[in-house]
């Protein structure tokens, strides 16, 4: 299972990619693989404030619908829009083209960042 | 097969006395820890996700439901079914007794033939749907849902009567489900060239000095068939399909290639508060066979019409799955229901459901809307089955 050692994660099985102060987000290797078939992507909506721990999307696999947590608290700038038409992105990338959506995190809240998991702590807590 | 029946204490009184003590002690085990199938290591080993249901841990998939899924509907896939309960009815008044507890004909049978019927309450909703199989005069075989075992046995030790014995097979039995076109193949394979029994039918075959049961039935809606033996040869079995080509599939792909048949799940699409006439499965019923038990009130709902009918709604478009309990409401966005299943169909690629709809919102057709998350998406009831 990939844990790319570059990217920071959550105990709820999200990553986040920093590129300056935008956090691009997704949901873990592992995630997806508890998940299964990845069905149906719901997206935060463009703008949208979000909290760190705020429910702000759902995948559904066929058997279930699971939130999905900002890890860090910011203004949705960009969402995955390919995954309307291609939810099964999320399975077969993940890391990659199966991302979900992107916060402007301000600098006050970089803390928050820093806060996240290391991939080996993520990895660690996967036991 | 989610009957969501809980083995209270007063089943285990009355069982007690009419059933042996295995029973009784089986029924104690359940209530405290769930149960495992004789191809629970089989599973474990290929990486079945397993999870409780109807009191057993089963497999719900393998690697993907949606693989699973069109595996059955294209080739060959074979399922565990170890938790269903398998019953033995026999004596001189076996037929006259199951006449008169099941919905279905059970005269109409000849050797080897099967039927499917139910086991209908008084008030004529629905304990059990099963299969019901005449393997000689006086001898038959029936198989039921894991979740209604219990209440089935309570059910029938109240009705029972002399010249008729009842026998729980279950706890010695394995089921296996091999499902698809390929099925025939798979058999023939295992069978040095045998053919399986006609539609419904059943064969009772001996091998190795052990008797199994081989079933022509099944609950995907492609040919195959349904296996039963002793559990202790179970995985011999497994092994020989698997090498004869049937691929590992679970409960969630059962649950999807079912619903796309609009095959009803007991528990959720049958209860004891609704009838089969309600459900639309009034074929099963043959009310001109005589009197049985439930059948005053379906005579009069088959004459007054039942207020709300089971139906099959599909999504118009691609969406959020529908989920069992998700709310239905009317164009004018009233809510009429809810779904009692629902599910992706891989083959439609769209959200599909049933659910029990007022009269006027049960013709193919009727725009409807299933409510997920405050999104109210567009669907229409359309004629079962979903994938013919």
């Amino acid at each position: 299972m990939a844990i790319p050692s570059e990217l920071k994660y959550t105990e709820e099985h999200e990553w986040v990619r920093m590129e300056g102060d935008i956090a691009v987000v997704g949901v873990t290797d592992h995630a997806q693989e508890e998940l299964s078939d990845v069905v149906f992507v719901e997206l935060p909506e463009l703008e949208r404030v979000v909290e760190e721990k705020e429910a702000c999307a759902v995948v559904e696999s066929v058997k279930a619908a699971s939130d999905i947590y900002s890890p860090v608290s910011g203004t949705v700038v960009e969402v995955n829009n390919s995954l309307e038409e291609e939810p099964s992105n999320i399975n077969e990338d993940p890391y990659g083209v199966g991302w979900l959506f992107k916060i402007r995190v301000a600098e006050a809240d970089m803390e928050i960042v820093e806060g996240l998991l290391t991939a080996d702590d993520y990895e660690e807590h996967l036991g | 097969m989610f009957c969501g029946i809980e083995v209270g204490d007063s089943c285990h009184d009355v069982l007690t006395s009419d059933v042996d003590r295995e029973h009784s002690e089986r029924q104690l085990r359940a209530m405290s820890e769930l149960q495992h199938s004789p191809l629970d290591e089989i599973h474990r080993e290929a990486g079945g996700r397993m999870v409780p249901f109807a009191g057993w841990e089963m497999p719900v998939m393998y690697d993907s439901i949606l693989t699973e899924h069109r595996t059955v509907r294209e080739g060959v896939g074979q399922f565990d079914i170890s938790h269903m309960g398998q019953l033995f009815v026999e004596g001189e008044k076996a037929e006259e007794w199951l006449n008169h507890l099941l919905t279905n004909d059970v005269a109409a049978l000849a050797d080897g033939q099967g039927q499917y019927t139910f086991l209908l309450n008084e008030e004529g909703g629905v304990i059990d749907d099963l299969i019901l199989y005449r393997i000689t005069e006086g001898s038959y075989f029936l198989v039921v849902n894991a979740a209604c075992l219990q209440e089935d046995l309570v059910w029938f030790a109240q009705h029972a009567t002399e010249g008729v014995v009842l026998r729980d097979e279950s706890p010695g039995l394995a089921g296996i489900a091999v499902q698809g076109p390929k099925s025939i193949d798979v058999f023939a394979r295992v069978f040095g060239g045998r053919c399986l029994p006609s539609r419904n039918g059943i064969d009772v075959l001996t091998t190795d000095g052990q008797m199994v049961w081989v079933c022509r039935t099944g609950y995907t809606g492609e040919d195959g068939f349904e296996f039963f033996c002793p559990a202790s040869s179970a995985e011999r079995w497994w092994e020989d399909f698997a090498e004869a080509g049937a691929k590992p599939c679970g409960l969630g792909a059962r649950d999807s290639l079912r619903l796309e048949k609009c095959y009803p799940l007991n528990g959720s699409d049958l209860s004891s508060q609704r009838t089969p006439l309600e459900a639309g499965l009034g074929f099963f019923v043959k009310l001109e066979k005589g009197p049985f038990i439930g059948s005053e009130v379906l005579q009069k709902q088959k004459e007054t019409k039942p207020p709300e009918k089971l139906v099959a709604i599909q999504c118009d478009q691609k969406g959020a799955p529908p989920r069992p309990g998700y709310q239905v409401l009317g164009h004018d966005e009233e809510a009429i229901g809810s779904l009692s299943s629902g599910v992706l169909s891989p083959i439609l690629g769209l959200g599909i459901g049933m659910a029990y709809l007022p009269l006027a919102h049960s013709q193919p057709g009727t725009e409807v809307f299933i409510e997920a998350r405050g999104k109210k998406m567009p669907a229409k009831v359309v004629k079962k089955p979903f994938v013919a």
